[in-house]
């Protein structure tokens, strides 16, 4: 009646670890992307566009990813368009990514000493000059930690995926866990796999972290 | 493009209601319970003796690196494997309580961490006892220290409360899924949804800022 746990069955859920880190990879791409302007908006002189970068920000954190899942799953039908499960899931995905990103950043780049950007402007430097050569490049020093650590939370997240029938790894782990009846076996295999690719990247975010302090 | 209708969701608000009591109840008390964990889990952290540090780091390790929904999904379907069948309410509470104790464990063990030695030596050398400096001049000022961000992880805890409605508990997300079902309004249940979770973590984090200055007053001394 149950089908024998067996390697077959980790074999497809492996193909799900790849659907994982394709839709982490994505997310990542997609949130750099919204997040380097949220950042930008977030560091601007303009108060009104500041400001709406911190609401937009303080919305989408205050949010779970799973109901921001579930509203662009749900928006793109709205809206009238055809739903592509990937197409939501990536927009839901970088919506939630900018935010948190864009969080990082903006850290990142108020925490180069204020003496640099004096320096860069007391040599003439423009403003977006002295962001470009001077700013930006020491921050992104101080970003890589948390980002990488960041990528981290992302594999983990595109787990809630599953829920709206995204077959990467925690689906494929609850079909396999249907079809043989061993639940702890099958989700003890699938925690294993998500362990193999995150625990790497969180060693080696915390490595940068110390050549960093030292 | 449809226009947006609230009436059927609106209408619906005592089981919204009923859904918000639930997500705070279940928030609030795994919030607790991550509390007392992370404070002994960051307490072994430190201890000198190996065996005792290493299965904890092991503990925090893993539950830092795989989704809380496995998490979730391992305490509620994979532990009746081993004999133990917990309520949707209790794997909910328990996945919850021993994924924020991880992460707060690590946020309390920096914060003993930044207690400079010389302090818990003057307090040898005034008499403590081992129990009084543990709790006066290690814990205190450690939590004191690291609250802001203890409650940056309660607020993820509480967010996190919303995957348990993929085992049927009826909080906030669960119940917004049945409004769903029952009305077929599901843009307008879930922009509502996310206008409720804003306004929970909003309320948490500003009765955060008070409990702090209730708790740790030295904290604002002189400003």
């Amino acid at each position: 009646m149950f089908q024998q746990y067996s390697l077959t069955h980790v074999q497809f859920m492996i193909e799900g670890l790849g659907w994982t880190v394709f839709l982490a990879a994505v997310a990542l791409v997609g949130g750099s992307i919204a997040g380097a302007v949220l950042t930008l908006m977030r560091v601007s002189s303009n108060s009104f566009i500041s400001r709406a970068a911190q609401f937009y920000i303080f919305v989408m954190q205050g949010t779970p990813l799973l109901v921001t899942l579930f509203i662009a799953y749900f928006g793109a039908a709205y809206l009238g368009l055809a739903t592509n499960p990937l197409m939501a899931i990536a927009v839901a995905f970088s919506f939630y990514a900018a935010a948190f990103l864009g969080d990082i950043w903006r850290g990142a780049i108020q925490s180069v000493p204020a003496g640099q950007r004096e320096g860069a402007h007391a040599l003439g430097l423009s403003r977006t000059h002295s962001m470009y050569y001077i700013i930006v490049p020491q921050a992104i020093r101080i970003a890589t930690p948390p980002t990488v650590g960041f990528f981290v939370q992302l594999i983990k997240n595109t787990s809630l995926t599953s829920i709206v029938g995204f077959t990467e790894l925690t689906r494929t782990a609850q079909i396999v866990s249907n079809a043989t009846f061993k639940p702890l076996e099958v989700y003890l295999t699938a925690a294993l796999l998500y362990f193999l690719v995150c625990f790497p990247l969180s060693l080696f975010s915390r490595r940068l972290e110390r050549r960093l302090a030292t | 493009m449809n226009y947006l209708d609230f009436s059927g969701v609106l209408s619906r608000s005592d089981l919204l209601i009923k859904g918000v009591l639930l997500t705070a109840q279940i928030s609030l008390i795994a919030m607790s319970f991550a509390l007392v964990i992370a404070i002994v889990a960051a307490v072994l952290t430190l201890s000198p003796n190996r065996l005792i540090r290493l299965p904890v780091l092991g503990y925090v390790e893993a539950i830092r690196n795989t989704p809380f929904i496995v998490q979730v999904f391992l305490i509620y379907f994979g532990l009746p494997a081993l004999g133990l069948r917990l309520s949707p309410m209790a794997a909910a509470i328990l996945a919850m309580s021993i994924y924020g104790g991880a992460y707060c464990s690590e946020i309390v063990r920096a914060g003993i961490q930044g207690i400079p030695k010389g302090q818990i030596e003057a307090g040898r050398a005034l008499g403590m006892s081992p129990y009084l400096i543990f709790r006066h001049i290690s814990m205190k000022p450690a939590i004191a220290a690291v609250f802001p961000s203890l409650v940056a992880q309660f607020i993820l805890l509480l967010l996190s409360s919303s995957v348990v409605s993929a085992i049927s508990v009826p909080e906030l997300t669960g119940t917004g899924n049945d409004i769903q079902g029952l009305t077929m309004r599901n843009m307008e249940i879930y922009m509502v949804i996310a206008v409720i979770y804003v306004a929970l973590v909003a309320a948490l984090k500003g009765s955060m800022t008070i409990l702090e200055r209730v708790l740790f007053p030295f904290k604002f001394l002189g400003r």
